[in-house]
């Protein structure tokens, strides 16, 4: 048993845990049904006359589709039904449009063209497994090759192919406005031209599968009151529930979901795809239906955590202060959006690192590829960010000839510091961390470094400020694909200035997030904030460029107002989009397709 | 769909007889034949370990195996690991040792452990790694399973872990 050393002399006085949980073998819940064999995952619900459910598969990146003949197949023995995309009521959707973030833009099951190799062109529903596979075989589909793009930045190419066409970029497009997510603090050119060395290198992390030991699935059947059971190994239930809902047409209280037992997840069981497509197959035929993945379509199809490139430029004095950092990301998302644009706000949150750098700026593109779709995976979004920030750290570090374990502690965020999204640290121990694991390891530090605290130092002078800021409005929707941008790093030459200490400013030039994910009070019958009179509702409500800047005095740990409503004016997003962007022509004749605007609908709930 | 061939087996111990497809997998023929869940499909191509039983004693993956193979051959799963109310020494080093945490690996786990305790009953650290190295478990990290076999050993030898 390793044995587990507490540090609760270190911010004793910030929290008032005993930790006793900690470091001693804990006996799960669930665990006797584990040992016994008798936990149920959804495959260990028996049904008679149980369907097996199998897909048809493109084996092609990117190829139109001509025809689909399934007539062979359809009288191959115990066979019970062809299904295809005309058999969807809603085939159209992107996961998010449940928080109202992103366009519909991908289908239960593709119809004009495959994105992806394995994606979905039908299904053959039969009563064994095996009859399903060889009816699958039978299955004549008739491609027209298009030409594929599985680079990030061959994508962003004028000439690449377009991908998907609700996001013709072959990017998403950030606040219905640019094309990348932008992150603006300070002036990273000026900070490098005061910098004594520049230091740059570009980081890569591969896409990765999650590889549960049970693959996705679900089984789904009629029950007696007009209702689908199902039961599945989902990660989010009720994201499963509402995805089906949305894309069978059908009143979500007619499905009844059971699941919370799932043999492994890590992320690659929140993409909802076998449950309404097991439910689509127990509606068709009345019948129990299993449609689970094998292992192959667990690799190649199921979505794995976004391959990411990124590219950091450091400004860094002698003494190892670093004074300006930029990054270019290029998260690629594979052939449609799911999580990953919502990865992207994530990790420009967590921008620079845990670090106080004065002047950061960061263009991520968030980018369609023939790549399989990613999904979320154990911290995706941050973890490919750190790992280039770390190694990037250790690259200053020999760079200016210094410890390491140094350069962080001199560089740490400290209570109080102003971060590059404008909120202010707190509890930060990056510090003492690094105290600790160098006295692990027999690392020396510096006398300095021994000394320094987490607790002191911090939101001193500039570190505490937001500083002038310079923006820029390059990499506008479509600028980039029509030729006129081809740099992807941030702009050289600013365009724009916020002052120093605007805070609301800076954050209506650089949202955060889509105004859509607002919660909507109103709706849900609460109105704490605005009865209240919270402070911040009111700036919030104001044009961005005329809020009030935050008072000096604003206390370092404030907390947000529990319930803000929403803005009173709507944002810039909500206006008609600025002549030139993008609309689409309705590519899909089935389902819906209001760019930023998809809703829930099932029926009964949203505006 | 079971049309077909004749086919019995003692399963824990039970005489079985179910009627199987030329062809079907053992896997299939306990889970929907004669209704052991306790062996898992994890992928169906004998590379997880997962539907580890044991054919007269010895540890086979039940996707792999022919189920006419096992005409009048013993099997035993997890299902009947514990006798009574009384967990297997195994079953209650796992529980107590945080050795599963999803629990999909865990019945051909100790499947494959209990072959090799059957057969070693004071197992060296490298044996136990080398017995459950065809089972994948993709939660744990392995270690507090090997340290969980190691343990339900010593006390099955009557010593303290």
């Amino acid at each position: 048993m390793t044995s587990v050393e507490f540090r609760k002399d270190i911010f004793a006085d910030e929290r008032d845990d005993t930790l006793k949980e900690i470091g001693k073998p804990t006996i799960r819940q669930d665990i006797l049904g584990h040992v016994t064999g008798r936990t149920r995952y959804f495959d260990d619900h028996l049904f008679d006359g149980l369907l097996h459910m199998r897909a048809v598969r493109s084996p092609h990146h990117h190829a139109r589709i001509r025809r689909i003949d399934t007539d062979a197949a359809g009288r191959m023995p115990g066979v019970r039904r062809v299904v295809t995309a005309r058999d969807v009521p809603v085939n159209l959707n992107t996961l998010l449009s449940l928080i109202n973030f992103g366009r519909d833009d991908e289908p239960l099951c593709a119809h004009d063209k495959v994105r992806y190799l394995g994606e979905t062109v039908a299904w053959i529903i039969a009563d064994t497994e095996r009859q399903a596979r060889d009816a699958v075989a039978a299955v004549r589909v008739e491609y027209e090759l298009l030409p594929h793009v599985l680079d990030v930045e061959e994508a962003l190419k004028p000439g690449a192919p377009v991908v998907n066409e609700v996001y013709p970029n072959n990017t998403f497009d950030y606040h219905d406005k640019y094309d990348h997510q932008k992150l603006r603090f300070g002036d990273v050119n000026a900070g490098f031209a005061r910098a004594d060395h520049i230091v740059e290198a570009e980081y890569q992390m591969s896409p990765i599968e999650q590889a549960p030991i049970e693959t996705c699935g679900a089984i789904a059947a009629p029950e007696q009151n007009g209702r689908f059971v199902c039961h599945t190994n989902t990660q989010a239930l009720f994201f499963s529930l509402g995805t089906t809902a949305k894309l069978l047409n059908i009143a979500s209280s007619r499905l009844h979901f059971i699941g919370g037992t799932a043999g492994g997840g890590f992320g690659g069981k929140v993409d909802s795809i076998v449950e309404p497509t097991a439910v689509l197959g127990a509606m068709l035929t009345g019948k129990p239906v299993k449609f689970a993945w094998d292992r192959y379509e667990e690799m190649q199809v199921g979505a794995p955590r976004g391959g990411e490139r990124w590219r950091i430029k450091d400004g860094v004095m002698r003494d190892g202060r670093i004074v300006a950092r930029q990054f270019t990301g290029f998260f690629d998302s594979g052939a449609y959006m799911r999580l990953s644009p919502y990865a992207i706000i994530k990790g420009t949150g967590h921008l620079p690192g845990p670090y106080s750098i004065p002047n950061v700026s960061s263009n991520v593109y968030c980018v369609v590829t023939n790549r399989t779709p990613a999904t979320a995976m154990r911290g995706f979004g941050i973890t490919a960010v750190d790992f280039s920030i770390e190694c990037h750290m250790d690259r200053v570090a020999e760079v200016v000839g210094m410890n390491p374990i140094d350069l962080r502690i001199l560089n740490a965020y400290r209570d109080g510091d102003m971060k590059a999204h404008r909120r202010r640290a707190k509890n930060t121990a990056l510090i003492e961390c690094c105290q600790v694991a160098a006295g692990k390891a027999d690392w020396a530090i510096s006398p300095d470094s021994a000394a320094a605290s987490s607790l002191r130092g911090g939101g001193v002078g500039e570190r505490g400020e937001i500083p002038e800021t310079v923006t820029d409005d390059e990499g506008r929707v479509g600028e980039r694909r029509a030729g006129r941008t081809a740099d992807t790093a941030p702009a050289t030459r600013g365009t724009g200035r916020i002052a120093a200490g605007q805070a609301s400013a800076a954050v209506g030039a650089v949202p955060v997030q889509n105004p859509d994910m607002e919660i909507e009070v109103e709706r849900i019958g609460h109105r704490i904030a605005a009865a209240q009179g919270a402070p911040a509702a009111a700036p919030r409500a104001t044009a961005p460029g005329t809020a009030t800047p935050p008072r000096a005095d604003t206390p370092a740990y404030a907390p947000p107002p529990a319930y803000a409503p929403p803005p009173a004016a709507p944002p810039a997003s909500a206006a008609p989009p600025p002549p030139g962007s993008y609309q689409p022509d309705q590519p899909f004749s089935r389902g819906v397709n209001r760019p930023g605007t998809s809703r829930f609908l099932s029926g009964t709930r949203r505006r | 769909m079971m049309a077909g061939i004749p086919l019995t087996f003692l399963l824990n111990g039970a005489e079985i007889g179910v009627f199987v497809d030329p062809g079907a997998n053992l896997l299939d023929v306990l889970r929907r034949g004669a209704g052991d869940l306790t062996p898992k499909q994890g992928c169906a191509q004998g590379g997880c370990g997962s539907c580890t039983v044991l054919i007269d004693g010895a540890p086979h993956l039940a996707c792999l195996t022919l189920a006419q193979n096992v005409a009048g051959r013993r099997i035993d799963t997890t299902a009947a690991l514990a006798t009574g109310p009384d967990l297997h020494p195994l079953q209650q080093a796992f529980m107590e040792g945080f050795a599963a945490q999803c629990g999909f690996c865990t019945a051909g786990m100790l499947m494959a452990a209990k072959a090799l305790l059957d057969r070693v009953p004071d197992p060296s650290r490298d044996e136990v790694i080398e017995a459950i190295s065809g089972n994948l478990c993709r939660c744990t990290g392995y270690e507090p399973i090997v340290d969980a076999i190691l343990t339900a050993s010593a006390r099955m030898q009557g010593r303290s872990a």
